[in-house]
């Protein structure tokens, strides 16, 4: 048995199955895994986050921290409660994990981390911490839901004081702030709008029914991957890991380069790649053009090159066909094949996201 | 509880076999299978003609989660797949015992089959496996 989060009773009461993930009993799925994703792109759901790792980081040198611990630049953040997406990287350049980070104060930061990675996360980060004297508070009794969705907004916001409401409801994409005794953040990962809310763990059954009562649909982590490839989101240990670094991983957006002065750990092994004529490789989405699914791991055949490899594949509810993401040499052209069970068959390279706001952006 | 039709014949692996009036089987995957597979999005049933020997990986149904081999519980030739699951593969969710079959093989006379249980014994295994 895994660890659980606040909210497993009411899973399984609620015919959820349920599986191992990171070492957490999740559920994957209520009823059906394409209902959920439709009901995210169409209308609203809920889905337990309670198993990613909320760590606090305070002291009066916490800003100079993070702008070594992180590859993205933490002084893009200047109004408190915005948050910045980033990777945290060895000194090799390869990713330790994914993580958003939210300024809410001059000595206050908040970083969200994977549940999976939780452990070297935290050691990394305590042993980096010690010399800027910046305290490391792991919140393991707060609750986090995510709420996503055309609808999810509206239908959140009646849980909280009118004041409450109004304060959420004009939330700037990817900032948080404090409301009603819960951190209310409109960030997400799935494509749509909505809040990641993390709460006191006492409040997360009622909130769930509350929110089941309002129309929104309780949703597993299997729509949570569905929803995350079509919005071109990658997934630690499957798209990126300590072994790949973030410019073969479709992440250089995420690395901040300039100011140059910056010295953030990784960045001497960024340096040189970019030294060397940039990285060899590159993190493409695919579209498959014949009938089959794409999953990680299956061989992609690029005409003139090395091969490359599915990092991660499914069936897109939303196009009803498959896609994927794939690492494959810089040079690779538009046109590939992919080896499914020893057939070959057509894929076309596109640029993630495949889909954004319910509307799919390839076809 | 899935579903276990008394007049079927169920394998370890979780396929359901029909014997038909001309003395044909026919194939496909059980309620239990189904539904621990989830919603299916992909089938791929095998070519008519194609000899099959028993416990020989012969179709894939593919869920949204994962890829899963159907084996041939007998040997023989396959006489039809099931083409209407290319377009409509969410069928075998709906009707596994129905219109979700896979594939119908004629067995060759007195060939070798992969262990047959009866609804009692599959019931059992589904049971033992947590359903």
């Amino acid at each position: 048995m895994g660890r659980q989060t606040p909210l497993f009773q009411l899973h399984r009461e609620l015919g959820a199955r349920i599986v191992d993930f990171g070492g957490w009993d999740m559920p994957v799925q209520y009823s059906s895994q394409i209902g959920e994703h439709h009901a995210v792109r169409r209308a609203a759901g809920v889905f337990d986050v309670s198993h990613m790792c909320v760590i606090d980081l305070k002291g009066v040198r916490v800003r100079p921290f993070l702008r070594t611990l992180l590859a993205n630049d933490v002084d893009k953040l200047v109004r408190p409660g915005k948050a910045l997406y980033s990777c945290m990287l060895n000194e090799s350049g390869g990713v330790i994990d994914d993580l958003i980070v939210y300024y809410l104060a001059d000595s206050w930061f908040r970083v969200v981390v994977n549940a999976g990675t939780r452990d070297k996360d935290l050691d990394w980060i305590r042993q980096h911490a010690r010399e800027f004297d910046v305290s490391v508070l792991e919140r393991t009794e707060l609750a986090m839901l995510a709420v996503q969705g055309p609808e999810a907004r509206t239908k959140a916001a009646k849980l909280l004081s009118r004041v409450g409401a109004a304060t959420a409801l004009e939330l700037d994409t990817f900032v948080g702030r404090e409301i009603d005794g819960w951190f209310v953040a409109r960030t997400g990962y799935t494509g749509e709008d909505g809040f990641e809310i993390m709460l006191p763990a006492s409040d997360a059954e009622r909130v769930w029914h509350e929110l089941n009562a309002l129309g929104v649909a309780s949703c597993g982590l299997g729509a949570r991957d569905t929803l995350r490839l079509e919005a071109g989101m990658n997934l630690y240990g499957n798209d990126m890991d300590e072994k790949t670094h973030p410019f073969e991983s479709g992440l250089a957006w995420t690395v901040a380069m300039e100011p140059r002065d910056r010295n953030f750990i990784g960045r001497p092994a960024l340096e040189a790649v970019k030294a060397g004529g940039g990285a060899a490789r590159k993190l493409v989405g695919l579209l498959l053009e014949d009938r089959g699914v794409l999953r990680s791991h299956q061989k992609v055949v690029v005409p003139g090159q090395e091969a490359g490899e599915i990092t991660s594949g499914t069936f897109s509810p939303t196009l009803e066909r498959s896609i994927a993401f794939a690492r494959v040499p810089s040079a690779a052209g538009l046109q590939v094949q992919v080896d499914i069970r020893g057939k070959l068959l057509n894929a076309r390279v596109v640029k993630p996201p495949f889909v954004r706001f319910g509307q799919a952006l390839v076809r | 509880m899935s579903k276990v039709p008394a007049d079927l014949k169920y394998t370890k692996t979780h396929e359901w076999l029909r014997t038909l009036a001309d003395g044909t089987i026919e194939v496909g995957i059980t309620d239990h299978a189904q539904h621990a597979l989830g919603d299916l999005v992909f089938v791929e049933v095998p070519e008519t003609g194609r000899a099959v020997k028993a416990g020989e990986p012969c179709a894939v149904v593919e869920s949204v989660k994962a890829a899963s081999d159907v084996y041939s519980p007998v040997t023989g030739e396959v006489i039809a797949g099931n083409s209407a699951l290319a377009g409509a593969p969410e069928t075998i969710n709906t009707d596994s015992y129905g219109g979700g079959w896979l594939m119908r093989v004629r067995p060759v006379a007195g060939g070798p089959a992969t262990e047959l249980l009866t609804p009692a014994q599959y019931e059992k295994l589904q049971q033992e496996e947590g359903d």
